[in-house]
């Protein structure tokens, strides 16, 4: 790791502030990603913003259906959300299988999603649901938010502060392992929601986060497993890599829709 | 000399000083600055589980966390388990008694991990202590032990609870 | 005191160090004035070094210097070696090509180390060294060993044509071709050993000491075997002689034979205390373990298995290719050859076997013994090949395996071993009876109702352990003999201590050793102490590896006793006036047999050392020391039952139930030896299902770090049903076999026999990852 410097923030105003006062600066969540790549050296942020004891980015609430997330909650605790998990199962199983019980505990929803990892689980719930991702300065749809791999569309210093969305009627996550990595060799969240039948993808695209628009016609068509029988995944557009290839993939895709549904009811 | 800055860390109870460079993790500040090298470094990368340690008694990955980012937060590690007289923590006698360790390099690890998951309430059965113990790696392949040693542990802990809450019905 | 003898499940209490943090690791050390080292390695499989620029490196903050290999050879620093010659088949010698421990004028992998820096903190020695410039001229590189032999591959090492480092044969080829071009059937299939990389969870370290007022090296080191590293690096590597150096191998935190070898580091961080005049300390990184801890396995063979009218096997036909990497490392040219086709018999009678194994060199990190070191190679292949020819037969494999095992002891196998003992059925009983063999079908069929493909697979395997008879092996080519040796010191009070030349990094030596003791001396476990691991405490020793610390070093400790038990023998008949010969050690006494006098252990102790009343002439004191040269090796061997369901949608296979029946002779403790097999297994099935290193066409490591190299987790193993059918080892004075690599050997093939059972396509290989699993489904259909 090169030498960097630290700071602790303790409000949203600033962190916003530190993070403006150095160019070469980062905000720190749950640090999975960055320390990790800090310390090969891919990374050499000349200061760290701490986000992670800032009382106002951390915790869920509940209106309603309506769901608000703090940006410094971490994956524990949305999995262990009793109040969450009777609106949205969905969400809480997902977040109960990220990493292993170390990362749930340390890694946050907004880390995850500012990072956008191809293979995260987060930005295929996010995007599933049709969340709103909220940051110091605006509000951004999730299908706007994730750009590519590793991008999103957070301007310099802008922060992800919280992410809102409406419980689904249904929705269900599964997730393939990669087995190395236990990140999502393949995974596939769906969701009935107000606005429609939605199907993202993560792990499997070569350009990110996808969704998938032959899986919600068919679902869109029936709310069920069987209606996938007959969709195609195109796998020219999915990753190759050492664990599984594009072909492979789209067979994973399918699959995992179909085990999503079923999770779903 | 590169910069340093001074922190105030809490751990196993006890308050340390020390001059580190803000780059310095939590894993390298208990070992090389206070000589606390029972939290073992197996691949600083966050993905073996050997340096777990516990933050406000969560489980977490020392290697990935910055020591400034734990002042102010009561830091747990191998060292502070036991009770004060030396008696092994109900974890580390049950890893003794299932043979749940050979090399022992993973083993600071697994029982910091072990201590959390029980709390966690993570260790109901055997598939569920597979799963909640699979961030910590163990080539020697102990598993079945480590298993065995985390579900007994677990059944004393609720055992002990219950008796402890029947004398308080009675 | 009784139920801690020989054969009880006594726990590792001693081992408390382990449970609380206080185990000491060599990482753990730290002495006054030490500086941290870092390694620049090569970032090119395949360069010429042009320019080594340090100056501005030498100025950064914390930098004590830097230091490269011209420096190095400048000091009379010598070649890494490989200790054990192979001829090939024309009588040439095995082509060595030079290692040095820093790169002079060529790199051959990545990680190959060039310079290193010596900082104050481990983040300064890095910083700086991305300040030292290389100028590097890339050549051409080769990493996969069928390309490395074609013509016009990249050349590796001028002394090695075509990169050839031996060409050898064991076996008469003509008989085995006789017998092929005659037989009723052959079965014909090529198999592949995935390369692993071992990673033991404490990466390698090294802590040099320069004690210049004294000329003098310490050298801390995660080792297998400290004193072969200090005949190594005094005899071979020209660091200090005997006398000037000692090697320390504290709590070792698992090697699996990854740390047998000597590597370039502790060389030059012993050479850099001296050059800085500071201790020098380094650290592997996960990566670097990666990098360059030696791997394990990667063989591709062609085989030829004869079969008569009847179904017994007439002949065995291998041909084995094997790549050793980038360097010959220490005993890596015994791996393919006498650790593996010395065991191609397996449990079966074949009168006429013959293989032939080329090595190869490759831009990949160097290959050497890992966890069973040509046993499992040897196993997957004759296993898998069986199994096949079960198929292609029509007949249940259980019963061709059982038509050809051997069945009367000891058996002259053609390929060198003479197996002494042994009941190969008596293990395939066991196990088909705890897996329930004949209610498969049954099984299989709620399998199929539910959609998935259920298989089941066996493996009958044999290794050759107890490693090993000194003059055998060096008619064979090794450097070393492979005795192990003991001394036995009873102090004056009667406590005693057990120094061993082998070593302990996870076997529970403390305990299964001081068991023997206790055991034979009726005295408290508690009263024993084990002393390993340091040069300078312990006399000459041979170390840990190749499940041998039990059979070879265990016996060493029993002729220690013996001397011990005869001498005090004579003390106790002479203070008690009575005939040594009716003298019996019970209890923690010595008594007159058949009477009430006795005088106790401690008192026999004492009075050896203060010689006030001995026999005439006997010298006073009560430690004795003794070596011990094994007979023959010894051949545990058992049977293995994988039952597996597949998901056909997701490939992914679900280990039902594994079942070992093992044949380990004797048994110390069976609570050790039951962890031995966990650990064996978890390996095992990691090999089978998850595990391969994978390197790119320019010799890039793809697989670098835990989440690109699956290791076996909590959640990918079952829990496993072990049982042991044990007949007693005749070749050694306690019976017993060994058990560190059974299971790493025996479980491979019996889960792919599985898999190809559940999918019926039995082409696949190593790892059966779920999409090569899914991908094989789709095959077949």
């Amino acid at each position: 790791m090169y030498a960097t410097s630290y700071h602790r923030a303790s409000s949203v105003e600033e962190a916003v502030q530190l993070r403006s006062a150095h160019e070469e600066g980062k905000y720190l969540s749950g640090g999975m990603t960055l320390i990790s790549t800090m310390k090969q050296r891919l990374a050499a942020p000349s200061d760290l913003v701490d986000l992670r004891h800032i009382p106002a980015l951390r915790g869920i609430s509940i209106e309603g259906r309506r769901v608000k997330i703090g940006a410094a909650t971490p994956h524990a605790d949305v999995a262990a959300s009793q109040e969450l998990r009777a609106l949205c199962p969905a969400i809480c199983d997902l977040a109960s299988h990220i990493g292993d019980p170390h990362v749930r505990q340390m890694g946050t929803i907004g880390g995850s999603i500012a990072n956008n990892d191809p293979a995260a689980d987060y930005p295929a719930g996010l995007l599933g649901l049709g969340a709103t991702i909220v940051t110091d300065r605006r509000s951004i749809s999730a299908d706007d938010f994730f750009v590519g791999l590793f991008e999103t569309a957070l301007e310099e210093g802008e922060m992800v502060t919280a992410v809102l969305f409406d419980a689904p009627e249904k929705a269900g996550y599964a997730k393939f392992n990669n087995p190395a990595s236990r990140f999502a060799m393949t995974g596939v969240f769906v969701a009935k929601t107000a606005s429609g039948v939605r199907v993202a993808v993560t792990g499997a695209g070569s350009d990110g986060v996808f969704r998938h628009p032959g899986l919600e016609q068919a679902l869109t068509s029936s709310w069920s497993a069987d209606a996938l029988a007959n969709v195609s995944v195109d796998p020219s557009s999915l990753l190759s890599d050492l664990h599984a290839n594009a072909e492979y993939r789209a067979n994973l895709v399918k699959v995992m829709a179909k085990r999503a549904v079923a999770a779903a009811g | 000399m590169t910069r340093t800055i001074h922190l105030s860390l809490d751990i196993n109870g006890k308050q340390h000083e020390l001059d580190v460079e803000p780059r310095v993790t939590l894993l390298d500040a208990l070992r090389e600055s206070l000589a606390l090298t029972g939290t073992k470094k197996g691949c600083d990368q966050g993905q073996c589980g050997a340096c777990t340690c516990h933050v406000d008694g969560k489980r977490v990955l020392s290697c990935l966390t910055l020591a400034a980012q734990v002042e102010g937060r009561q830091i747990t590690t191998i060292e502070g388990i036991a009770a004060e007289g030396g008696d092994l923590h109900p974890v580390q006698a049950a890893f003794i008694e299932n043979d749940a360790f050979q090399c022992g390099y993973c083993t600071p690890g697994q029982i910091m991990s072990a201590v959390a998951c029980i709390r966690e309430g993570h260790a109901g059965s055997e598939e569920e202590i597979r799963e909640y113990m699979s961030g910590n790696l163990c080539r020697c392949g102990a598993y079945n032990s480590i298993v065995a040693a985390v579900r007994e542990a677990a059944e004393m802990a609720a055992t002990g609870v219950a008796a402890k809450d029947k004398a308080e019905v009675a | 005191m009784g139920v801690e003898g020989i054969g009880a499940r006594v726990t590792r209490k001693e081992d408390k160090r382990f449970l609380t943090g206080k185990g000491r690791y060599t990482d753990d050390m730290t002495v006054p004035g030490m500086k941290y080292a870092y390694f620049i390695r090569s970032p090119h499989a395949h360069a010429k070094i042009v320019n080594i620029d340090v100056s501005a490196a030498k100025s950064m903050p914390g930098v004590i210097d830097v230091l490269d290999g011209k420096e190095l050879q400048a000091d009379g620093i010598g070649n890494l070696i490989c200790g054990w010659m192979i001829h090939s088949k024309d009588g040439s010698p095995m082509k060595m090509g030079a290692w040095r421990p820093l790169a002079i004028d060529t790199v051959r992998y990545v990680g190959d180390a060039v310079a290193i820096v010596v900082a104050d903190t481990s983040g300064e020695a890095r910083d700086a060294a991305e300040a030292v410039v290389i100028d590097y001229d890339v050549l051409p590189a080769v990493a996969d060993v069928t390309a490395a032999m074609r013509a016009g591959a990249p050349q590796l090492h001028p002394e090695a044509p075509g990169n050839l480092i031996f060409d050898w044969q064991i076996g008469d080829p003509d008989a085995a071709d006789r017998a092929i071009a005659s037989a009723a059937h052959v079965t014909e299939i090529d198999i592949v050993n995935n390369r692993l990389s071992p990673n033991p969870m404490e990466p390698r370290a090294t802590l040099g000491i320069y004690d210049s007022a004294e000329d003098h090296y310490t050298c801390y080191t995660t080792s297998q075997n400290p004193h072969v590293a200090r005949l190594v690096m005094s005899a071979f590597y020209n660091v200090a002689p005997e006398n000037k150096l000692r090697v320390i191998a504290p709590d070792v935190g698992g090697g699996f034979g990854s740390k047998i070898y000597i590597y370039p580091e502790e060389i030059v961080c012993l050479w850099a205390s001296k050059k800085t005049n500071v201790p020098v300390k380094w650290t592997s990184d996960r990566t670097e373990a990666f990098l360059t801890d030696a791997h394990g396995r990667d063989h591709i063979s062609k085989v030829r298995m004869a079969f008569d009218a009847d179904h017994r096997i007439t002949a065995l036909k291998v041909d084995t290719i094997a790549n050793l990497g980038a360097y010959m490392s220490l005993f890596s040219s015994a791996v393919p050859t006498y650790l593996y086709a010395t065991l191609l018999s397996g449990q079966y009678a074949i009168p006429t076997i013959h293989a032939n194994v080329r090595t190869v060199y490759t831009n990949t990190v160097p290959v050497d013994a890992y966890r069973g070191a040509g046993r499992p190679e040897a196993t997957y292949l004759l296993e898998r090949t069986i199994e096949t020819a079960a198929r292609e037969l029509g007949l249940s494999p259980a019963e061709l395996r059982r038509k050809n095992f051997i069945r009367s002891f000891p058996y002259q196998t053609p390929v060198i071993m003479n197996y002494d003992a042994g009941n190969y059925e008596a293990s395939l009983d066991a196990a088909m009876q705890a897996a329930d063999w004949n209610g498969f079908s049954a099984r299989r069929a709620n399998s199929e109702a539910r959609g998935k493909k259920r298989g089941i697979g066996m493996s009958c395997y044999i290794e050759a352990c107890g490693i090993a008879p000194s003059a055998a092996v060096g008619s064979l080519g090794a450097g070393v003999g492979l005795w192990e040796s003991a001394e036995v010191r009873v102090n004056a009070v009667g406590t005693i201590e057990v120094l061993t030349g082998s070593h302990s990094h996870g076997q529970g030596h403390e305990t299964t050793f001081a068991q023997l003791v206790a055991g034979r001396l009726g005295v408290p476990i508690e009263s024993i102490n084990i002393v390993h691991g340091d040069t300078d405490k312990v006399q000459m020793g041979m170390g840990t590896y190749g499940s041998r610390s039990g059979a070879v070093g265990m016996s060493a400790i029993v002729k220690a006793l013996d001397k011990v038990e005869a001498k005090a023998k004579k003390i106790a008949a002479h203070l008690m006036e009575a005939s040594e010969e009716d003298i019996v050690i019970e209890n923690g006494e010595l008594k007159v047999a058949g009477t009430d006098k006795a005088v106790p252990w401690f008192q026999v102790a004492l009075a050896s050392y203060t010689a006030h009343n001995l026999p005439s002439g006997m010298e006073p004191g009560l430690k004795e020391t003794a070596f011990y040269d094994p007979s023959n090796f010894t051949f545990p061997a058992g049977c293995y039952i994988a039952e597996v369901e597949v998901d056909p949608e997701t490939g992914e296979t679900d280990i039902i139930q594994f079942v070992a029946a093992d044949d380990f002779g004797n048994i110390i403790n069976p609570l050790i030896v039951e962890g031995q097999v966990h650990g064996g297994l978890a390996q095992g099935i990691g090999q089978a299902l998850l595990e391969a290193v994978h390197y790119d066409e320019n010799g890039q490591l793809l697989t670098a770090s835990f989440m690109d190299y699956a290791m076996p987790r909590a959640d990918d193993l079952p829990s496993f049903k072990l049982s042991h059918q044990n007949t007693p080892c005749p070749s050694n004075p306690l019976g017993i076999k060994g058990c560190g690599e059974a299971g790493a050997i025996g479980s491979p093939p019996a889960l792919i026999n599985a898999i190809t059972d559940a999918i019926g396509n039995n082409r696949l290989t190593m790892p059966a990852t779920s999409m090569k699993v899914w991908q094989a489904i789709h095959a077949a259909h």
